[in-house]
């Protein structure tokens, strides 16, 4: 609660600031008149940069607003964002129009269509699902075009009745007025039910009805709104039967036409991405440049400017996020949100600073409420009728629950609010009555039933959708179900959506991917290849997390920085790795991933020793010493280098050389000394030996330093690798934590080749073991692994590195009797601890 | 009765009576039925009232389709070298979209669209020796016809492997019908193995 005061006091000073200055404009605008006498030191320029200054400070400000809601989570639990965010611009309007007597800002028209629309647009068609978008545009377009009309007439229809019959007292308006109030409110505007849903999970086929239509019903109801601005500025004398036909054409034109462009300028962005391997710093900006010119492209022409910005993002997406580099891919992602969610907010803090103006307030009972009661009605019936059609023809019905939730759900937004205000006043007298309508519907579907849509949600028990973890078997499942219903639709002869969708894919994947994707592209986009690869990752990545829960001693007294630091470390050793694990498992072919992480080796590691080394010169000037035995020394002269063309500043090929050499140095080490079944390796001893002596007073250090030689990372990863799986980490652990414990202590390790009655099998790491042992168990791609070398002499150490089921109990019997000497001899390291209570446990 | 005699004037009795033992079962509708009689008597080119496998291999898409094969050899009982108008729709009738105003009852036999019959028939597809797992080779069949020409056989088998690895809940390197269920648990069986026009 302290924060929550702290940051609105924060917001409230901010806000002073701004409309501070616009009273003090006056004042400083007489005094730049004036003629110097002397050379001024500093002026004030208040006047040159006010524009762009306020827009900035607003900028801030709305989103310092979302900021304050996010700290009192309890707040935000129960009110969706939108409507906590219109609660402040309320506040934030009394505190304007307190200062200035008159509301100095609000939502221009032009700034929302063409600068904030724009953003949450593309962003919507950019991060569209899009098998399940176009496996259901069919029931999107109905919900979006008939039924956006649909609510449009019947809302102006009853309107009109009730004016007719006199209901609304003496207002000057018509039916064509009406209709275009009519049309211009028409459309829902999703943002909070879609946080809703997105909160509670609901299933996905309701998820993308409501998605999609929100998105494509915006473009729709533009449209209808131009036509019917036209049809008023005829005048209702001169509408015939050709005027009408004439504005259905332009509908069906504007709204086609509108999307027509968005797939061309989706087009070019995919050829675009094709050819900007080169410069990868502004690939992502294209995305940008060319969605918002699709935009505007659209509007020069006339056409559905929303449509094409929505199509541009849905048909792109899948080529340019193969073509570009993974690393521009994630910057489009989390850049789109940026300013998606940046302008999202604003345009609901304005939607409230605008209502705080009494200029704009013109009350009248009848109509208002008339309007609200209608349109709530009427999506119910639309949404019931509609849906009722196309479950004659859906394969999975839409239930009743569904049916009302999207009917709930018809929350007005923003875009009403923008094109009422693109209302000319001469023409409609009663724009003022229309703009507060506006206001206090959006306010009310907003506030309202957007609090009440998760007690809804849940009440109702909508269907939840699976979480679904996305594994290879459902992958691959998935394929056979697609062909197998291909297969089917042919036996029985039927043209049914499985046979159009086969029919586009064989399409896409003869002719699409050859033109707009790279070749390097065209061969990884495959799904199953994908899921494939991604688990891999996964895998890897759990490993690491694993590894920091357990065994991560090196950061234990660094707690803030052990996240970041730690996965750092890991991810340079993975992607160090990774060239190996790719080429063993995946055959040399598999270029993409391999070459996009070993191009980000050099900087990460980077960063990873400047981080290490503040720590060490601080803490430890021993482990310093070791460290820099094991680092390159040319490494600070590449640290600060700036540039603008490229991320890894720090490349620097021998780098990487000796990254590599170390590595396999150190693997060639260890390799030895486990095949011999001697005591460890000579080097490494030495290092331990030397810092025994200081190291053992603050226990756990000897561990550290040693965690950070290049080649035992390696090595480690290397058995966490070869258990895949979850599990992996919960075999290698513990096998980590014999090495140190063996290794700190040569007396110890003597004693413990004395005991045990095989020698060998203790000191060769156990996974090796297994590989010898175990050979003939392994399945044939394993035994193919093993006889594709790196090198001759290497080849055994890579051997580990291909996937065995079996090798996690060999761990822990390997491991178990080291650990518990370990731990009488030592200071115990906890987490390898867990690690083996975890391991017998199992 | 008169009603399919007018709409199936060329078959005989015996046909008729196992035709309408699909109504019985309540498996697809009289619609359909009419719908895929008229596809049964354009595959028979011979008009013998059964169908080979070359009668499916004359559709032409269905040679493109990766494990077209498989899914023509699903239709044939083991040891049978025809298939008749009967189980032609039994099998069709595996992608029918349950339904589920019908109440559950449980003395019937179990519906040949429900959820568990239609994995099996997913399962069989792979299960081409019949032995009731799906081995390691087996899966790499059916992946390396799927996969075509974009990845190496090493990767291939590694994705095998990785498939297996996930299902195989008793480690014996290859995965049941159980295994085969549960890996599959979280998938909506129904959506996924239905076709619209046998609702």
């Amino acid at each position: 609660m302290p924060a929550l005061w702290r940051s609105t006091f924060v917001l409230v000073m901010v806000l002073l600031a701004i409309s501070r200055p616009s009273l003090a404009s006056e004042d400083t605008g007489n005094g730049t008149e004036n003629t110097i006498t002397t050379l001024p030191i500093v002026i004030w320029k208040w006047e040159e940069i006010h524009f762009p200054y306020l827009v900035a400070l607003w900028v801030l400000v709305s989103w310092l607003c979302k900021l304050v809601f996010q700290l009192n989570p309890c707040l935000t639990r129960v009110i969706p964002e939108s409507g906590l965010l219109i609660c402040i611009g309320w506040v934030l309007g009394g505190i304007i129009y307190g200062a200035d007597k008159v509301q100095t800002f609000r939502l221009q028209p032009f700034t929302f269509f063409f600068y904030l629309l724009p953003q949450i647009v593309l962003d919507a068609g950019y991060s569209m699902p899009n098998k399940l978008f176009f496996g259901n545009l069919g029931a999107i377009l109905v919900y979006a075009v008939i039924g956006t009309c649909w609510n449009a007439a019947t809302l102006g229809l009853a309107l009109w009745g009730c004016w007719l019959g006199g209901a609304m007292g003496n207002i000057d308006t018509g039916l064509l007025q009406l209709l275009l109030f009519g049309s211009l409110i028409a459309a829902v505007d999703p943002v909070a039910v879609i946080a809703v849903f997105e909160e509670v999970h609901v299933n996905e086929v309701l998820y993308i009805l409501v998605f999609g239509e929100s998105l494509l019903n915006d473009g729709v109801t533009v449209v209808l709104f131009n036509v019917f601005d036209a049809f008023v500025s005829l005048g209702g004398a001169q509408i015939d039967a050709v005027e009408i036909i004439k504005g259905i054409i332009s509908f069906f034109v504007v709204a086609v036409g509108g999307s027509l462009v968005g797939v061309v300028f989706a087009l070019l962005i995919s050829l675009l991405t094709r050819c900007t391997k080169n410069i990868q710093i502004i690939e992502p900006g294209f995305i940008f440049v060319l969605g918002y010119l699709s935009y505007l492209t659209a509007e020069m022409l006339s056409l559905s400017a929303i449509l094409s910005c929505t199509f541009c993002g849905v048909c792109c997406q899948k080529y340019i996020n193969a073509n570009m580099d993974e690393r521009s891919v994630s910057t489009v992602r989390s850049t789109m949100k940026v300013f998606a969610n940046g302008s999202e907010t604003i345009i609901f803090v304005f939607l409230g600073i605008s209502a705080i103006d009494p200029s704009i307030w013109v009350w009248n009972t009848a109509f208002i409420l008339l309007t609200l009661l209608f349109i709530f009605v009427f999506r119910f019936i639309g949404v019931f009728l509609l849906t009722w059609i196309l479950n004659q023809y859906r394969l999975v019905p839409l239930d009743f629950i569904d049916q009302l939730v999207m009917g709930y759900g018809g929350l007005r937004g923003a875009v009403a609010y923008g094109l009422v205000l693109l209302l000319d006043e001469n023409k409609y007298k009663e724009k003022k009555l229309m703009i507060s309508t506006t206001l206090i519907v959006v306010y009310f579907t907003v506030m309202l039933q957007g609090i009440t849509m998760k007690p809804l949600v849940t009440w109702l028990k909508v269907k939840r959708a699976a979480v679904s973890e996305r594994t290879l078997a459902e992958k691959i499942q998935n394929r056979t179900f697609d062909h197998m219903l291909v297969a089917i639709e042919d036996i029985s002869g039927q043209i049914g959506d499985n046979y159009m969708r086969d029919k586009w894919n064989n399409f896409e994947e003869k002719w699409l991917y050859w033109l707009l994707m790279t070749p390097i592209a065209r061969k990884s986009c495959d799904p199953i290849f994908n899921i494939f690869h991604k688990l891999n990752i996964k895998d890897a990545t759990s490993y690491v997390k694993e590894g920091e829960r357990r065994g991560s001693l090196a950061f234990v007294r660094n707690e803030s920085k052990a996240d970041v630091d730690f996965n750092k470390k890991f991810g340079a050793d993975f992607s160090e790795m990774m060239p190996y694990i790719m080429t063993e498992n995946m055959g040399p072919d598999h270029v993409p991933v391999s070459s996009i992480l070993r191009d980000s080796v050099p900087s990460v590691c980077l960063d990873m020793h400047e981080q290490d080394l503040k720590m060490r010169e601080s803490e430890d000037f021993d482990a310093h010493h070791l460290l820099q035995q094991h680092l390159y020394k040319g490494r600070k002269q590449h640290r600060h280098r700036y540039s603008r063309k490229h991320l890894e500043v720090n490349k620097d090929e021998h780098e990487v050389q000796e990254i590599f050499q170390r590595t396999m140095r150190s693997r060639l080490e260890s390799f030895k000394s486990a095949k011999m079944g001697v005591a460890p390796p000579k080097k490494i001893s030495k290092h331990l030996k030397k810092d025994q002596p200081q190291k053992m007073p603050n226990g756990k250090s000897a561990d550290n330093s040693k965690s950070h030689a290049y080649g035992d990372e390696d090595l480690e990863f290397s058995e966490g690798d070869s258990a895949s799986g979850c599990e992996a980490a919960g075999g290698s652990f513990p096998m980590r934590a014999y090495r140190g414990a063996g290794i700190v202590n040569p007396a110890f390790m003597a004693e413990m080749d004395t005991m045990d009655p095989m020698p060998p099998m203790q000191q060769i790491p156990s996974w090796l073991a297994e590989a010898e042992v175990d050979s003939s168990n392994m399945v044939p791609s394993q035994r193919a692994q093993l006889t594709l070398p790196w090198t001759p002499s290497n080849l055994r150490r890579l051997a580990p590195l291909c996937l065995s089921t079996h090798s996690n109990d060999s761990f822990l019997l390997a491991d178990s009797p080291a650990t518990q000497e370990g731990i009488s001899e030592l200071p115990p390291p906890p987490p390898p601890q867990d690690g083996q209570g975890q391991g017998t446990h199992k | 009765m008169i009603w399919c005699a007018a709409v199936l004037p060329n078959t005989n009795t015996n046909s008729m009576n196992r035709w309408f033992s699909c109504f019985l079962f309540n498996i697809v509708t009289p619609a359909h039925i009419v719908r895929l009689y008229d596809r049964f008597e354009a595959l028979d080119k011979e008009k013998t009232g059964h169908l080979r496998p070359q009668d499916f291999g004359a559709i032409n898409r269905l040679a493109m389709n990766p494990i077209g094969d498989r899914i023509i050899g699903a239709f044939f009982s083991p040891g049978q070298e025809t298939v008749d108008f009967h189980s032609f729709v039994r099998i069709l009738a595996h992608f029918r979209p349950a339904d589920k105003k019908r109440p559950k009852d449980p003395s019937m036999p179990e519906p040949v669209n429900s959820r568990t019959s239609k994995l099996k028939f997913a399962f069989q597809l792979y299960d081409q020796d019949k032995d009731g797992k799906i081995s390691r080779a087996e899966l790499l069949q059916v992946l390396r016809s799927m996969l075509e020409m974009q990845v190496t056989e090493e990767q291939l088998e590694s994705i095998a492997d990785r498939t297996i690895q996930e299902a195989d809940l008793d480690k014996d390197d290859a995965i049941s019908f159980e295994e085969f269920r549960k890996s599959l648990e979280k998938v909506n069986i129904d959506h996924k193995m239905s076709i619209r026009f046998l609702r």
